[in-house]
């Protein structure tokens, strides 16, 4: 496969990388604390961690500008950080809490921000895509140059939606990345197991969609593809579908028994192709970094997730009757049995 | 007999119906190499092999509709879709195709399909994991509906299920599956080996589609329910200290119209519960049928305790869900009335 891979020397700045570098570690850091609240009891429910494939959404962001859309999946914490939500707002609709934001309604998969453009958390596999051709069409419609990343896994690659999504985006133009965050597996599901057409990005061309694949444990490389990406967008060409190779370290969700993989197959992916660890190494070798300079980045982020579990036990929950708004613009009285 | 959790028996009545036929096949979402999420299937693919017990991708209208084209020839397919919440995308090949096919072909074809889908709250699941989508089911002339409530009847109906000439839902309280569950989630959980529903005869055997249970005898009111609210319904019976008859209707659709009106011919007084949203929910069904053949014999309103007519929310589940306290507050109404 031709995966996009950064080979020479990045012509990248101190600054860039790190940047790069403190978003990738808040991510994962923040979803660490969230495997701990769960633990403790703090979480219920569904929590997906996306701790592995960190340079995907950070790589991808450094390729927007203001006005650009996301919409994802159920796996969205990595999503909300990289695009600037608030850790404190996050973590308490984990918690179920008035302060997170969607009030404690919605949970780990169903969280949104208008102010920082992000349509979701969706829960159910798939359902982002045409909505995410939609958030794309109506840009186009109002005459703007935005692109709307929709990102799905490559499980939800072989929903029936996102074959009908492709052939409208294309027919109508939308200025939409298709970015598939294939991380080789859909709960137990290995790729292989699921589709005999394994290159995604491939599927594109049946509608005459370009694309490509990129190696999205290389946080350069997928804001170099990214930036190739929205390009084509802006340029009014039409969708483009981008699928970076990632890798999640922790199971599915919260409890997940990992039968469907060696712990072999982990450990070599941490050890030898961890995004924070790659950029790391390019701080200290080419010495844009110290040691110290990253450990302070390191407490600080720190310090940021630590006040969002602060936050996240504190925030009350929310009132009984909040349950009841938000259904329609103006109540429908109802009866309460 | 043997002692078996819910997910035992559900296994069990898979394996006994793919031993007595080679028409028997089993598909879905992880059911295969990983044994199913909630383990239901677990080591069919094993002991059948692939060709019998088979993954498919995440793509729930083609689980359905091919498993549909499997029944129109020949085969008996039991599919299992991972939870209900995620069947809309089948449901047009469900009520389009599967309910349909029979009258359309004026009984030339016919399609002995069974989908199976783990369904309702409990589990901290917010709005895309906890729905109880029944209604939408019984609401389809041509679909049979199934809910169990406890191991025993999980084989028994399954296996009816299998053996029946039509479609059949077959919806599995996915908070019962480990154990009885009363609503009392601040109190230790009780497991199947405690409870005589848990002791299943381990060879073939049925439980008639279309038969209610008395599951506690009574003369001051009749509780009609099903799936996880019966157990809810007796425990709030038991703290009432009322003498109320409950009754599990087990199948919805045939529905046991008879033991409904002879309890409530005896008692007078009804209360309709389920897990479900009020409005247009399959309480209305049951009010609508005891309103008219036990008119002369009521002496108070027929009451519904049911879910609120809000999206499953994520915070303060154990309001929202219909508990013992809400069931008691009716159960003195309705015998003040
Ligand atoms: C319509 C639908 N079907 C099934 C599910 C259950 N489910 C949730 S995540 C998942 C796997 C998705 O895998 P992928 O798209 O690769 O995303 P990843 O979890 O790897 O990020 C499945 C089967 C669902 N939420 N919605
Ligand atoms: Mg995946």
């Amino acid at each position: 496969m031709a995966t996009r891979k950064t080979t020479k020397k990045p012509n990248v700045s101190a600054e860039e990388l790190l940047s790069y570098y403190r978003d990738m570690l808040l991510i994962r850091r923040f979803e660490e604390k969230a495997g701990q609240l769960y633990g403790m009891g703090l979480i219920g429910g569904f929590c997906h961690l996306y701790i592995g494939q960190e340079a995907v959404v950070v790589g991808l962001e450094a390729a927007t500008k203001d006005g650009d859309k996301r919409v994802t999946s159920y796996r969205d914490h990595g999503h909300m950080l990289a695009c600037g939500m608030d850790p404190n707002g996050v973590m308490a609709e984990l918690t179920g809490r008035e302060g997170g934001y969607s009030k404690g309604k919605g949970g780990s998969m169903h969280m949104f921000s208008k102010e920082k453009h992000f349509y979701g958390g969706h829960g159910i596999v798939g359902a982002q895509v045409p909505i995410g051709a939609g958030l794309a069409f109506s840009d186009k419609y109002k005459g703007n140059d935005n692109v709307t990343f929709t990102y799905f896994g490559d499980g939800a690659a072989n929903q029936g939606q996102v074959a009908e999504t492709y052939n409208m985006a294309q027919l109508w133009d939308l200025p939409v990345v298709f970015v598939i965050e294939n991380n080789q597996y859909a709960m137990g599901t290995s790729v292989k197991r699921a589709t005999k057409s394994p290159d995604f990005w491939e599927r594109g061309a049946a509608y005459g969609i370009a694309g490509e694949a990129v190696d999205g444990m290389d946080v350069l490389a997928v804001k170099e593809a990214g930036e190739k990406a929205v390009a084509h967008c802006r340029a009014g060409k039409g969708p483009y579908i981008l699928e970076v190779m990632t890798y999640r370290y922790r199971g599915h969700s919260m409890s997940d028994p990992a039968k469907y993989r060696t712990r072999e197959e982990v450990q070599k992916m941490r050890e030898e192709r961890d995004p924070i660890e790659q950029v790391r190494g390019l701080l200290l070798t080419g010495d844009h970094a110290t040691e110290d300079q990253l450990k302070e980045i390191d407490k600080e982020i720190k310090t940021i997730v630590n006040a969002s579990a602060d936050f996240a036990k504190e925030s009350p929950e929310p009132a009984l009757d909040e349950l009841w708004t938000d259904i329609y613009a103006a109540e429908i009285p109802q009866e309460v049995n | 007999m043997a002692r078996m959790t819910m997910i035992e028996a559900i296994r069990d009545a898979h394996t006994v119906a793919m031993e007595r036929d080679d028409d028997v096949v089993v598909l879905g979402e992880d059911v295969g190499y990983f044994g199913g999420v909630f383990r239901c299937t677990a080591g069919l693919q094993k002991r059948f092999g692939v060709e019998r017990c088979f993954d498919t991708p995440i793509s729930e209208l083609g689980i359905v509709g091919t498993a549909i084209g499997m029944a129109a020839y020949g085969l008996k397919p039991v599919a299992e879709i991972q939870f209900a919440d995620y069947m809309y995308p089948g449901y047009d090949q469900i009520v389009s195709e599967a309910a349909r096919l029979r009258y359309r072909s004026a009984g030339e074809f016919t399609c002995p399909l069974v989908i199976r889908m783990p369904t309702g709250g409990g589990i901290f699941g917010a709005q895309t994991h906890s729905q109880s989508p029944e209604a939408l089911f019984t609401h389809v002339a041509g679909l049979k509906t199934v809910v169990p409530s406890n191991p025993r009847d999980a084989k028994g109906l399954l296996l009816a299920a299998i053996a029946d000439p039509d479609p059949v839902i077959f919806l599995e309280p996915k908070r019962l599956y480990n154990g009885p569950f009363d609503g009392h989630f601040d109190r230790p959980s009780v497991p199947w080996s405690k409870h005589p529903a848990g002791e299943v005869e381990t060879d073939y055997f049925e439980v008639p589609l279309g038969k209610a249970a008395v599951v506690r005898e009574g003369s001051a009111a009749t509780l009609i329910t099903y799936g996880t609210m019966v157990h809810v319904a007796l425990a709030a019976v038991e703290e009432s200290g009322e003498d109320i008859e409950v009754i599990d209707l087990r199948t919805l659709l045939p529905l046991d119209l008879d033991t409904i009106t002879a309890s409530v011919g005896k008692t007078g007084r009804c209360i309709v519960l389920h897990e479900a949203t009020l409005t247009s929910g399959y309480g209305a069904e049951i009010v609508a049928l005891v309103q008219r053949d036990c008119f002369y014999s009521l002496e108070a309103p027929v009451l519904r305790v049911a879910g609120w007519d809000t999206p499953y929310p994520h915070a303060q589940e154990w309001d929202y869900f219909p508990g013992p306290d809400r069931v008691k507050r009716a159960i003195a109404t309705v015998l003040e009335g």
